[in-house]
C-alpha cells in the first residue's frame, strides 16, 4: 500500500486534471496487469487479435472475385484440400479458404457494430430508468420486458424479413432485440448505486444530476456495461449465423452462418465434404470463446465484489 | 481445584492471505473457570474474535492454529470433525453481532432452536423440544408464542435474544459472545446485557465476552483482558483494570469513553493517536510503542515485554509495570 | 446572545411506508447558535437522522420551516445550492460515504468543484486535509479509501466538508462506526475545528459520552419530538424527563444512577400512542407516581409541548432547559401544542 503514495505525489506543478489523468492511467494499467496474468483472457486476446488481422488484411490475401460462382467456373467443384485450394472448393467451384476470409469480415462487422448498438440502447436506457425511477421507470421497463418476453429469434426472422437482407439490416435487428439484457443489468446498477452512501454525499455537497451522473454512476457501471458488451458480442455473431443459416443473410457478402448455409443445402454433411462446413464452423466457436473468455475476465477483473470471491 | 472450562495455553493463530502469513493471535493464555465471566477488549484487528473462532474450530481451513485449547479438559485441536461438532454447541456456544445474517431468514425462530436442540440431542420427543424451545426464549425474555415468527418480524434485539436462546440450546458451559450489543441502541444494548446478566447467574454459564467497548465489560465481567496486536496486554479485575489500567494502551482504551458527569472529561475526548498495526508487518519490540504517550525511547522499540504481575491477581505488559513503580 | 444561525420551527416529516404513514418527525422547534455543538441524542426510530436530513432538504418538509442564516429554505435547486454550501453534512460510515474510485484527494475537492470555488485547488484541498490531521497531506491525498483506515477515512470525510468553510457541519452518528481508541481522536478533531472555525455542529448521536464530550446543547428526541433540551450540565446533571433518566442510567459509564432499563423496543414511528408519547414505556407510569400526582389521565390521554423546567434558572430564550413531561410541568404552565420553546418562563 505504502509504495503508491510514491507513484503519484501530487506537487504544485501537476493540476489536479493531471492527477485524475494519472489516477486512470494507472487503474488501466492495473487492469491490463491483472488481464495479463490471466491466462483465459491472454488466450481468447490472442484469437482475436489473430482473426480481426486477418480479417483486415484479407483484400490483400485474396480477391473478391473468388467469391463468385461465375468467376469460378474452370474451378473443379467438390475439391478437397490442397495446393491450389487451401481448403477446397465448394460446390460451385468457389475456394473455401476465400469465402472464410471474407466471412470473418462480416461475422466481426456484425458481432461489434451490433453490440455497440446494444450497449449504446441498453446503457442508455438502464441509466435513466434507473437514476430518474419513477414513471419513466416503468414505461422503459416494460418496455424492455415487452423484448424480453417477445420469442427473440422469431421477431428477429420477421424484422429481417420485412427489412430486407442487408448486413445493416442485421445488424439493426440484432441491436433492437438483444438491448434489454443491458438495459437491465445497468438500471440493476444504477438503483444500488443511486443508494449509495457517496452519491448522498454528492447531493448534500448540492451536486446536480448531471454531476453525479458523470462523477459517481457512469463510472462505476462502465466496466460492468464494459464486460457485458464483451459478451453481447458472441450472441450477436450467434444471432447473425442463425439468421444467415435461415436464408435471412445478406446474399451479397459472405459470412460464417451462410458458409453454414450453403454447405448444409448443397449437401455437404452427406458428400462428407469437411473442408466446406468445418472452417465457418470452427471460426464460429473460436471467435464466439475468445470473446467470452475475454469478457469473463474482465467482468471478473472489474468488479470489485467477484474479485473478492476468488 | 475445580477444572477450567476453558482454558487457552499459548495459542497461536495465523491466517494465511494471498500467500502471506498474518499473525493474528501471537501467544495468548487464558483461562475461564466454571461460572467465571471474563472481558475480551481491543480494537478491530486485535485478535480478539480470531480467539472465539479458534475455541470453535470455525477459522478458515488454511489458517494455522497452534498451541492448546482446553474445553472442559479436552484439547479441541486434537478432536475429530464429528466430535467438534458436538463440543460446538453442546460445551461453547457463540452469540455473534449482526443477527439478521445469522438466522435463516425463511424458517420460523422457534424451528431454529428446535432443530438445534435435536440435532444433538436426539432422545427428545417434539413435545418436549417445543416446551423446551417456549421455555428458552422466556428465559432470554421473549413470550413463547413468538416462536412462530420469521427473523424479519423481529426487531434487532429481539434477534439478538434469539440468538442467545438458540446457542443456549444445549445447555452449554460456555457461552462467548462475539460483540453481541455493538449493532444495537443504547436501550436494547442495556436490555440484551441484563439478559446475559441474568443468565450467567442463573444458568451457572461462564460467558466470555468479547467487544471494543470497555466500558459495557466493566459492568458485566468479572475479568477483564485488554488485547493488543494478538496478544494480551493487561489482564485483571474488571473493576482495576477499568479504573486504574497499568497498560497506557488500557488506560487509552478505558478513557476512550468518557464518565459521563466527570468534569474532567467535560469538552476533552481522549482517544489514541495512530492507527492499529499491520499484523504482517509488526513494530519491533513492544507493538504498542509507535503509538504509546509513555514511550521510553531507548527501551520500548527493542523489548518485547511478555506479561508481568501488576498488583493483587493483575498482570500487564509494559516496561512501566513493575515491582516498585507505578503508573 | 447572538441570532439563531439555524431555526427549525415546528417541522413535520410524514412518509408512506409499506405499514402505513410514519411520522417520523413529529413537530420539532429548534434554534442552533453559531459556534455550538448541539448533540441530538434518541434511539433508532426516533426521527434524529429524518430531522437533519430535512435541514439540508434531503427530505422536503411536509410542514414547517427551516431557516438558516435569515433564509428560508426552499426547494428550489439553486437555493438548495447555495445552503448546501454554507451546510455540509458527516455521514456515521466513512467507507460508504467515500466514493472507492476515487482518491482522498478527489472526495475533498468534490464539494470545492461543485461550488467552482476560486483558487488554488491543490492548496485548499491540502489544507483540508492537514487541518483534518492527515499529515502530511502529499501523502494522504492520492490515496484511495481502501487504503487508509476507518479513522482516517472518517478525517478524509470531515476534510471535505470542511474545504467550504461550511458554519453548519451535520454529523450523523460520526463515530458510531469506528473503533473505541479512533473514536475520541475524532471527537477532538470536531471540537476543535469548531474552537478555531466557529462552525457549528449539530450531530445525531444515540451515544450520551458523546455529547458530554463535545457538546454545549443536547436535545433528546423520542418518536419524532424533542422531550428534553437544555445546556448539556443542565440535562445530564438534572435531567427531567423519565425518558431522558432511563438513557442516562443505562450508560454503563454511569455507576451513580439504579439502572431504569425501558421495557419492550424501539418505537415504531408507524404508531404514535395517544396522550404523551411516551407514556406506554414511562416508568413515571409504571411505577403507579403518575397516579400519585394526580396526573394519570393527562399521561394517557393529553399531548403536550416542551415547557421551560420550573426553578431552573431562566437563561436566554436558546438555551432555556425545557422539558416535555405531565409529571415536570404539573406547576408550569403547557400550551398544547405550538410554541413550546418560546416564551419567558413563568415565576
Amino acid at each position: 500500500m505504502s509504495e503508491l503514495s510514491d507513484v503519484v505525489v501530487p506537487g504544485s506543478a501537476q493540476s489536479p486534471r493531471s492527477v485524475a489523468w494519472a489516477r486512470r492511467r494507472r487503474a488501466a494499467g492495473e487492469v491490463w496487469a491483472a488481464f495479463r496474468r490471466h491466462r483465459q483472457a491472454m488466450a481468447g486476446l490472442i484469437i482475436l487479435l489473430a482473426v480481426t488481422v486477418m480479417a483486415l488484411v484479407t483484400p490483400l490475401l485474396a480477391d473478391r472475385t473468388g467469391l463468385s460462382a461465375v468467376d469460378s467456373l474452370d474451378n473443379p467443384v467438390w475439391a478437397s484440400p490442397s495446393g491450389d485450394f487451401f481448403l477446397g472448393t465448394d460446390n460451385l467451384g468457389r475456394s473455401v479458404a476465400v469465402q472464410f476470409l471474407y466471412g470473418s469480415r462480416t461475422s466481426l462487422l456484425v458481432g461489434v457494430a451490433a453490440t455497440m448498438l446494444i450497449v449504446v440502447i441498453g446503457s442508455l436506457v438502464g441509466v435513466i430508468a434507473g437514476f430518474i425511477g419513477g414513471w419513466v421507470d416503468s414505461i422503459l421497463m416494460r418496455l424492455s420486458d415487452w423484448f424480453l418476453v417477445i420469442p427473440f429469434l422469431p421477431l428477429a426472422i420477421v424484422l429481417a424479413r420485412i427489412l430486407g437482407p442487408s448486413i445493416w439490416n442485421i445488424i439493426f435487428v440484432i441491436g433492437v432485440t438483444s438491448w434489454p439484457y443491458v438495459a437491465r443489468i445497468t438500471r440493476a446498477q444504477v438503483l444500488s448505486l443511486r443508494q449509495r452512501l457517496f452519491v448522498e454525499r454528492a447531493r448534500a455537497l448540492g451536486a446536480s444530476r448531471r454531476h453525479i451522473v458523470r462523477q459517481h454512476i457512469l463510472p462505476n457501471v462502465a466496466p460492468l456495461i464494459l464486460a457485458n458488451a464483451t459478451l453481447a458480442v458472441p450472441i450477436a455473431i450467434l444471432t447473425e449465423t442463425t439468421l444467415a443459416f435461415l436464408g435471412l443473410g445478406d446474399s451479397r457478402n459472405p459470412s460464417w452462418g451462410k458458409s453454414l448455409e450453403e454447405a448444409y443445402t448443397a449437401g455437404a454433411i452427406t458428400r462428407n465434404a469437411w473442408w466446406y462446413y468445418l472452417p465457418a464452423g470452427i471460426g464460429i466457436i473460436a471467435v464466439v470463446l475468445a470473446f467470452t473468455m475475454c469478457g469473463r475476465a474482465l467482468e471478473e477483473i472489474l468488479d470489485p465484489r467477484l474479485r473478492e470471491r476468488r | 481445584m475445580t477444572e477450567a472450562v476453558l482454558e487457552l495455553r499459548d495459542l497461536h493463530v495465523t491466517y494465511r492471505a494471498a500467500g502471506v502469513d498474518v499473525p493474528a493471535v501471537r501467544g495468548v493464555d487464558l483461562t475461564i473457570g466454571p461460572r467465571d465471566t471474563l472481558g475480551l477488549a481491543g480494537e478491530s484487528g486485535c485478535g480478539k474474535s480470531t480467539i472465539a473462532g479458534a475455541v470453535l474450530r470455525l477459522l478458515p481451513r488454511a489458517t494455522r492454529v497452534e498451541g492448546e485449547i482446553l474445553l472442559e479438559g479436552q484439547d479441541v485441536l486434537k478432536l475429530r470433525p464429528g466430535k467438534v461438532r458436538a463440543v460446538r454447541w453442546t460445551t461453547a456456544a457463540i452469540v455473534f453481532q449482526g443477527a439478521l445474517h445469522s438466522l435463516n431468514p425463511v424458517q420460523r425462530v422457534g424451528d431454529q432452536i428446535a432443530e438445534a436442540i435435536e440435532t444433538h440431542a436426539r432422545t427428545r420427543s417434539r413435545r418436549t423440544t417445543t416446551a423446551r424451545v417456549g421455555e428458552l426464549l422466556e428465559r432470554v425474555g421473549l413470550p413463547a408464542r413468538r416462536r412462530r415468527e420469521y427473523p424479519h418480524q423481529l426487531s434487532g434485539g429481539q434477534r439478538q435474544r434469539v440468538l442467545i436462546a438458540l446457542a443456549l440450546a444445549c445447555e452449554p458451559a460456555l457461552l462467548i459472545a462475539d460483540e453481541p450489543t455493538t449493532a444495537l441502541d443504547v436501550m436494547v444494548q442495556a436490555q440484551v446485557l441484563s439478559v446475559l446478566e441474568d443468565l450467567q447467574r442463573d444458568a451457572g454459564l461462564a460467558l466470555l465476552f468479547i467487544t471494543h467497548d470497555l466500558s459495557v465489560l466493566r459492568s458485566s465481567c468479572r475479568r477483564l483482558a485488554v488485547m493488543y496486536a494478538g496478544r494480551i496486554v493487561e489482564e485483571g479485575p474488571s473493576g482495576a483494570v477499568f479504573d486504574e489500567p497499568r497498560h497506557p494502551y488500557a488506560r487509552a482504551l478505558a478513557s476512550a469513553f468518557p464518565t459521563i458527569g466527570d468534569p474532567a472529561s467535560r469538552y476533552r475526548p481522549s482517544g489514541l493517536a495512530g492507527d492499529p498495526p499491520d499484523p504482517t508487518a509488526l513494530p519491533t519490540g513492544c507493538p504498542f510503542h509507535p503509538r504509546c504517550p509513555v514511550v521510553v525511547d531507548d527501551v520500548c522499540p527493542s523489548l518485547d515485554v511478555r506479561l508481568r504481575p501488576a498488583g493483587p491477581a493483575r498482570e500487564a505488559a509494559c516496561v512501566h509495570v513493575g515491582g516498585d513503580d507505578d503508573g | 446572545m447572538a441570532e439563531p444561525l439555524l431555526s427549525v420551527r415546528d417541522v413535520h416529516v410524514r412518509f408512506a411506508s409499506r405499514r402505513g404513514p410514519v411520522h417520523a418527525v413529529a413537530g420539532v422547534d429548534l434554534d442552533v447558535v453559531p459556534g455550538e455543538v448541539l448533540a441530538l441524542v434518541g434511539e433508532s426510530g426516533c426521527g434524529k437522522t429524518t430531522l437533519i436530513r430535512s435541514i439540508l432538504g434531503l427530505v422536503a418538509p411536509t410542514s414547517g420551516s427551516v431557516t438558516f442564516d435569515g433564509h428560508v429554505v426552499g426547494r428550489g435547486h439553486r437555493r438548495l445550492r447555495r445552503l448546501r454550501r454554507s451546510v455540509q453534512m458527516v455521514f456515521q460510515d466513512p467507507t460508504g460515504a467515500l466514493n472507492p474510485r476515487h482518491s482522498l484527494y478527489e472526495s475533498v475537492a468534490e464539494g470545492l468543484r461543485i461550488h467552482k470555488v476560486e483558487g488554488d485547488e491543490i492548496g485548499l484541498v491540502h489544507d483540508a486535509l492537514s487541518r483534518a490531521g492527515l499529515r502530511p497531506a502529499a501523502r494522504y491525498a492520492p490515496r484511495y479509501p481502501h487504503e487508509v483506515s476507518g479513522g482516517q477515512r472518517q478525517r478524509a470525510l470531515i476534510a471535505g466538508a470542511m474545504a467550504l468553510s461550511p458554519r453548519l457541519l451535520l454529523a450523523d452518528e460520526p463515530v458510531a462506526s469506528l473503533d473505541a481508541s479512533i473514536r475520541g481522536e475524532i471527537l477532538a478533531l470536531m471540537r476543535g475545528l469548531v474552537d478555531d472555525t466557529g462552525v457549528s455542529i449539530v450531530a445525531v448521536t444515540h451515544d450520551l459520552g458523546l455529547a458530554w464530550n463535545i457538546a454545549d446543547r443536547i436535545a433528546v428526541m423520542y418518536l419524532g419530538r424533542i422531550v428534553e433540551i437544555g445546556a448539556t450540565e443542565d440535562v445530564i446533571g438534572d435531567p427531567q424527563h423519565p425518558y431522558t433518566r432511563a438513557l442516562l442510567s443505562v450508560v454503563p459509564e454511569l455507576e451513580a444512577m439504579e439502572r431504569q432499563i425501558l421495557r419492550g423496543e424501539t418505537p415504531d414511528p408507524s404508531r404514535v400512542p395517544s396522550g404523551c408519547r411516551f407514556h406506554p414505556r414511562c416508568p413515571v407510569v409504571a411505577s403507579g407516581e403518575a397516579e400519585r400526582l394526580g396526573i394519570l389521565a393527562r399521561c394517557t390521554g393529553e399531548d403536550l409541548a416542551l415547557a421551560p423546567v420550573p426553578g431552573a434558572a431562566p437563561p436566554d430564550r436558546v438555551h432555556a432547559h425545557l422539558a416535555a413531561c405531565h409529571a415536570v410541568s404539573a406547576d408550569a404552565t403547557i400550551t398544547a401544542g405550538g410554541e413550546g420553546s418560546a416564551g419567558a418562563t413563568p415565576g
